[in-house]
C-alpha cells in the first residue's frame, strides 16, 4: 500500500492511495458531514452534503473524491457552511418533516445536521413529492416516505448487505421515490426482514415496527450478546425501555456479522419476556403440575437419582445437555454426570 | 469450520452443498451473496431443493437427496482424469490419494447423473472445472451433509474434495460445517458428548481418565462410552435407561419417530426438564426446573469458526428463576458433591485448565479481543484457520469412500421422498421463535413443499390441507405447491407441532456418529377425503 500525505484542515494526515478524502478523514479521527455516505456500503454522491475545498478552489464530495498526495483540503469555510445550510433546507422542504412526533425520536442523521447548522425550514413554496406512506403492512417494518432523503443507503443496504435487491427507486427529478420489488408495499415485497436497511437509514422514513410506542430513544439501555439462534454467533446491542422491556436491537459491528443480522437474531428476543415462561419451579402429583420451592423439588431429583443409581448403577442415568447453554453450563453437565453419577451418558442435540 | 467467516471476502469462489445457508446461517448466506453480486466471485451450489443461492450460482446441481457422496466423488473423478488437481499440495501434505483414485475411478459424470437424478453429466465435468479454477475455493455444508446414514462419510468426502484442490490450510479455503445451534460448537467442546471429555479427549483413555480424576477429585471415572441421545431415548424405551435429566432440549419435537421418543420418556422413573417454557418434553417431566433464558445469563459461546464470545446479562430473571449452571450444581451438591462455583467466571477458570484449546482464553480477554481456538496460552493469538503447516494427523489422508443408497428406499406404497429442514423465521422446535411476536406471524404454520408435477399427479392444489404418511406415522398439513423440490421429493420444515414433521422421520442412524438420517425417508402425500 502507498502512504499518502494530504493536509486537512491545516492538519497533516497519512492515508492510503485508493482511499476517499472522506475515508482518509474518518481513519485520523475528523468528522465531515454526510448523509448519503457510509462506510459500509458503496459510494454515490448523492446528496452533496460532503462537499470539500481542495486546494483553495475546487469543491468536491469527499466521499467520492480520491485523496492524492500533497492535497490541501478544508472541510468548512463560510462558502461551504452556506452551501450545506442550503441543501439542508432544501432536504426539509422536500419532504414533510416535525420531529416532534417523527419515529426517528431523536435517532436522526438529518436532525443532528439541522440543528448542527442552525437551519430552519422556509415557507418558501416547493414543489412538494406527495409520497405514499407505507405504515402496517409489515409487521416488521413502518415506511413513512415523506421523511425519505433520497439517500439511498437503504437501496445499497438491500443489495450489498442483506442481498436481496428489495429497495430501489423510480420515476425521475422530485418525482423519485422508494419501491419495493416491482412498486408493491414493503409487506407485500421479498422482503425478508432482515433489518439492515433500517439500521442504515439516516432518517425516520423507515423504521422498527415492534419499537413504536415504546418511549424515547435516549432513554435505552443498551447492553450487548451474542444471538441465541444459529451458529453464525452475531454480536447483538439489545435496548431496553425504562420498564425494562426489550424495545429493539442493532447488529454490533465488533461481532462475526460486522453489524449485520437476520430476521430471528433482530426480532426474535420477546419471547424472553413472554408470560409464559416458567417462573417456578413444578413437580408432577397426581398427573398435575404443582408449584413447589427449590428445595423440594432439588432434594427430589438428587434422592430419586440417587435410589435409581444405587438400584441400576450409574449407566441408569443419562443427561441431555444443550446447545443453547453456555460452555459453562455444558461443562457442569458432563462434570456432573461424569465426575458425581459415574457415567458417560450425556450428549446434546450437535446431531439434530 | 477449518477458516473463518471474516477470510468469505478472500475466497475465489464457492462449493455450498447440503446447506440453505441463506435460510439457516442467513448473515453468512448474505456475506456470500455479496461477494458472487456484487465482486464477480462463482459458486457452485449443490442441493435437492431450489434454495436461494441457486439463483446466484453459476452451476446449479439439483441431486436426488442422500446422494452427496456420489456427486462428490464424480467432482473428483474430473479433476483427476483432467489432471486439475493441486499437485503441490497432494504431494506435499497428503497421503492415500492412489486410493482416492481408484475410488473414484468408476464415478464417471454419466455414472453419476444417474445416481444423483441430473440430466446433463456434462454440468457435473463443467461444474468440477469451475471448482479447479477457483483459487482457493471454500466448501460449505450443513446438515444436508450429515443428517444421513452415511453422514461420517459424506464429511470424509468434503475434505477429500479440499484436499485435492489445495484448498486446505489456507486463507479463504477450508471446509466449513455450518453449525446449527448457538453453542453447538461450544456444547461439543465442552465435551457434552458421550465418548469425550472437554476439547475431544476421549474417555476411553487410561491418560485422560487419571487426568479428570485428578482435576475434579473424582474416582474411578467410566471409561465406557456413553450412549447417543437416539440411543438414550432406546434405551430409555427399553428400561434401561431410568432416570433423564435434560437441559434445554426438546427430543419431543427435535428428535426423529416422536412416538417412540414419548413413550420413551413415559417410561422413565425420574425425568427432570430445566428449561424456559413448559416445551413438549417438559410435559411428560416428574420435575421442571426454571432458568434463566440467554439475555438473563453470562457466560461464554462458541460460534462456528470456533470464536468464543462473552454473553452479558440483558435482563434481570424473574425472582425464582436460576442460571442453569446453578441447577446443576445444586444437583451435584446434593449427590455428595461439594462444588463452589460463585459464577461463571469461576468455570471457566477450571475449563481453562482441562481444555488445552481453551487455555489461554480469559474473560477479560474476549471483552477486547477475536479469539477462536486452539487459543494455547495467554499470549496466543488464537487461531483463524487450521491446518495451515500440518493436518493434526500430520499429512492429510485421503480416505475414499463409496455412495451407500439411503436407508429407506421409496416403493409403491410410498412413492415420494421426504425430506426435512428448517425454515428462515422460525427456528428448531420453535420453543424461541415461536415466541416471539414478529417470527411467529411471519411463519404461523407448517406446509409440506410438493413439485407442480407431483401436485397435478396427487390432484391437490396450493393451500389444500393434504395428509402426509410413513411407515411410522401421518400427519395433515397444508401444501405448498412449488417448484422448489426436485419432483418426486417433498420437503416439511420440523418447527412446527401442529404438524410434527418427526413423526414421519426414521430413527435409524449413521453407525459411525449416530446421527439421524432425518434428511430422507420415504412418504406418501394424499388428498384427505379422495
Ligand atoms: S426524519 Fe429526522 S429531521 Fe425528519 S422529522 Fe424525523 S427526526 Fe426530524
Ligand atoms: S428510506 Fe432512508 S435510507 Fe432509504 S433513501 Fe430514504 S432516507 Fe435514505
Ligand atoms: S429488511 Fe432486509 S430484506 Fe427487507 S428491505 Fe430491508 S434490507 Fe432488504
Ligand atoms: S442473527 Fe441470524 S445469522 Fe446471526 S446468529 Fe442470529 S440467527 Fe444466526
Ligand atoms: S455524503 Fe458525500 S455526497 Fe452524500
Amino acid at each position: 500500500m502507498e502512504k499518502i500525505r494530504i493536509t486537512i484542515d491545516g492538519k497533516e494526515v497519512f492515508g492510503e492511495r485508493g482511499q476517499t478524502i472522506m475515508e482518509v478523514a474518518r481513519d485520523n479521527g475528523i468528522d465531515i458531514p454526510h448523509l448519503c455516505y457510509h462506510p459500509k456500503l458503496s459510494k454515490t454522491g448523492a446528496c452533496r452534503l460532503c462537499l470539500v475545498r481542495i486546494d483553495g478552489r475546487m469543491l468536491k464530495t469527499s466521499c467520492t473524491e480520491f485523496a492524492m498526495d500533497g492535497m490541501n483540503v478544508v472541510t468548512e469555510d463560510d462558502g461551504l457552511k452556506g452551501i450545506r445550510r442550503w441543501l439542508l433546507g432544501l432536504l426539509l422542504l422536500e419532504g414533510e418533516h416535525n420531529c416532534l412526533y417523527c419515529d426517528a425520536d431523536g435517532d436522526c442523521e438529518l436532525q443532528k445536521y439541522v440543528k448542527m447548522y442552525n437551519v430552519e425550514k422556509s415557507d418558501e413554496d416547493f414543489p412538494r413529492n406527495l409520497r405514499e406512506v407505507d405504515y402496517v403492512t409489515s409487521n416488521a417494518i413502518k415506511r413513512n416516505e415523506n421523511r425519505c432523503i433520497l439517500c439511498s443507503r437503504c437501496i445499497r443496504a438491500c443489495k450489498e448487505v442483506q442481498v436481496s435487491n428489495v429497495w430501489g427507486f423510480t420515476e425521475r427529478g422530485s418525482q423519485t421515490h422508494l419501491i419495493a420489488d416491482d412498486d408493491r408495499r414493503i409487506g407485500e415485497s421479498s422482503c425478508v426482514k432482515c433489518g439492515a436497511c433500517v439500521q442504515l437509514c439516516p432518517t425516520g422514513a423507515l423504521t422498527f415496527q415492534p419499537v413504536l410506542g415504546t418511549g424515547l430513544n435516549w432513554e435505552f439501555d443498551k447492553e450487548s450478546s451474542i444471538c441465541i439462534y444459529c451458529g453464525v454467533g452475531c454480536k447483538i446491542d439489545f435496548y431496553k425501555n425504562k420498564e425494562g422491556l426489550l424495545v429493539k436491537t442493532r447488529g454490533n459491528d465488533d461481532g462475526p456479522n460486522k453489524g449485520h443480522l437476520c430476521v430471528k437474531g433482530r426480532f426474535g428476543f420477546d419471547f424472553v419476556q413472554s408470560p409464559k415462561r416458567l417462573t417456578k419451579p413444578l413437580m408432577k402429583k397426581d398427573g398435575q403440575f404443582v408449584e413447589v420451592g427449590w428445595d423440594e423439588a432439588l432434594d427430589f431429583v438428587a434422592d430419586r437419582m440417587k435410589g435409581i443409581k444405587d438400584k441400576g448403577g450409574p449407566d441408569a442415568i443419562a443427561a441431555l445437555s444443550s446447545a443453547k447453554c453456555t460452555n459453562e453450563e455444558n461443562y457442569l453437565v458432563q462434570k456432573l454426570m461424569r465426575g458425581v453419577i459415574g457415567t458417560n451418558n450425556v450428549d446434546h442435540c450437535a446431531r439434530l | 469450520m477449518t477458516n473463518s467467516i471474516r477470510e468469505i471476502p478472500q475466497s475465489a469462489g464457492y462449493l455450498i452443498i447440503g446447506s440453505n445457508t441463506t435460510e439457516n446461517h442467513p448473515v453468512i448466506g448474505s456475506m456470500i451473496k455479496n461477494e458472487v453480486q456484487n465482486n464477480k466471485k462463482q459458486l457452485v451450489v449443490v442441493d435437492p431443493r431450489r434454495i436461494e443461492l441457486a439463483k446466484f450460482a453459476d452451476y446449479y446441481l439439483p441431486i436426488r437427496p442422500g446422494t452427496n457422496i456420489a456427486i462428490l466423488n464424480g467432482f473428483m473423478h474430473v479433476i483427476i482424469k483432467e489432471g486439475l488437481y493441486d499437485k503441490t499440495f497432494v504431494e506435499t501434505r497428503t497421503e492415500g490419494f492412489e486410493d482416492l483414485k481408484n475410488t473414484v475411478e468408476k464415478y464417471t459424470p454419466s455414472y453419476v447423473a444417474e445416481i444423483c437424478g441430473l440430466d446433463n453429466p456434462e454440468d457435473i465435468a463443467a461444474a468440477a472445472r469451475l471448482m479447479a479454477s477457483m483459487k482457493p475455493m471454500a466448501l460449505y455444508y450443513s446438515m444436508g451433509i450429515t443428517q444421513f446414514v452415511s453422514g461420517v462419510n459424506g464429511v470424509k468426502s468434503t475434505a477429500n474434495l479440499q484436499m485435492l484442490l489445495g484448498n486446505m490450510g489456507v486463507e479463504g479455503g477450508g471446509v466449513n460445517p455450518l453449525r446449527g445451534q448457538n453453542n453447538v460448537q461450544g456444547a461439543c467442546d465442552m465435551g457434552a458428548l458421550p465418548a469425550t471429555y472437554p476439547a475431544y479427549q476421549p474417555v476411553a483413555n487410561e491418560d485422560n481418565k487419571k487426568k479428570f480424576e485428578a482435576a475434579w477429585g473424582a474416582k474411578d471415572l467410566s471409561m465406557k462410552p456413553g450412549l447417543t441421545l437416539v440411543e438414550m431415548m432406546n434405551a430409555a424405551h427399553a428400561g434401561e435407561i431410568k432416570g433423564m435429566y435434560i437441559m434445554g432440549e426438546n427430543p419431543v419435537m427435535s428428535d426423529p419417530n416422536q412416538q417412540h421418543v414419548i413413550e420413551a420418556l413415559d417410561n422413565l422413573e425420574l425425568l427432570v426438564v430445566q428449561d424456559i417454557f413448559l416445551t413438549e418434553t417438559a410435559q411428560h417431566a416428574h420435575v421442571v426446573l426454571p432458568s434463566c433464558a440467554f439475555l438473563e445469563k453470562e457466560g461464554t459461546v462458541t460460534n462456528t469458526e470456533r470464536r468464543v464470545q462473552p454473553m452479558h446479562r440483558v435482563l434481570d430473571p424473574a425472582p425464582l428463576v436460576r442460571d442453569d449452571w446453578w441447577i446443576t450444581m445444586q444437583m451435584a451438591n446434593r449427590m455428595g458433591a461439594d462444588w463452589e462455583y460463585e459464577n461463571a467466571r469461576d468455570i471457566f477458570a477450571e475449563i481453562r485448565k482441562v481444555t488445552p484449546s481453551y487455555a489461554g482464553i480469559t474473560y477479560d480477554r474476549i471483552e477486547k479481543e477475536l479469539l477462536q481456538w486452539p487459543c494455547p496460552t495467554k499470549e496466543h493469538p488464537g487461531t483463524q484457520f487450521l491446518h495451515r503447516e500440518n493436518f493434526s494427523r500430520g499429512k492429510g489422508l485421503f480416505t475414499g469412500v463409496e455412495y451407500t443408497a439411503p436407508y429407506e428406499e421409496t416403493d409403491r406404497e410410498y412413492p415420494l421422498v421426504l425430506t426435512t429442514g428448517r425454515i428462515l423465521p422460525q427456528f428448531h422446535t420453535g420453543t424461541m421463535s415461536r415466541n416471539s411476536k414478529v417470527l411467529e406471524e411471519t411463519a404461523p404454520e407448517g406446509f409440506v413443499e410438493v413439485h407442480p408435477n407431483d401436485a397435478i399427479n396427487l390432484n391437490i392444489n396450493d393451500g389444500e390441507v393434504v395428509s402426509v404418511s410413513t411407515r411410522r406415522g401421518s400427519i395433515r398439513i397444508k401444501a405448498r405447491v412449488a417448484g422448489r423440490s426436485k419432483a418426486n421429493v417433498v420437503f416439511i420444515p420440523f418447527h412446527f407441532y401442529e404438524s410434527c414433521a418427526n413423526r414421519l422421520t426414521v430413527d435409524c442412524l449413521d453407525p459411525g456418529c449416530k446421527i439421524p438420517e432425518y434428511k430422507v425417508c420415504a412418504c406418501r402425500v394424499e388428498k384427505i377425503g379422495a
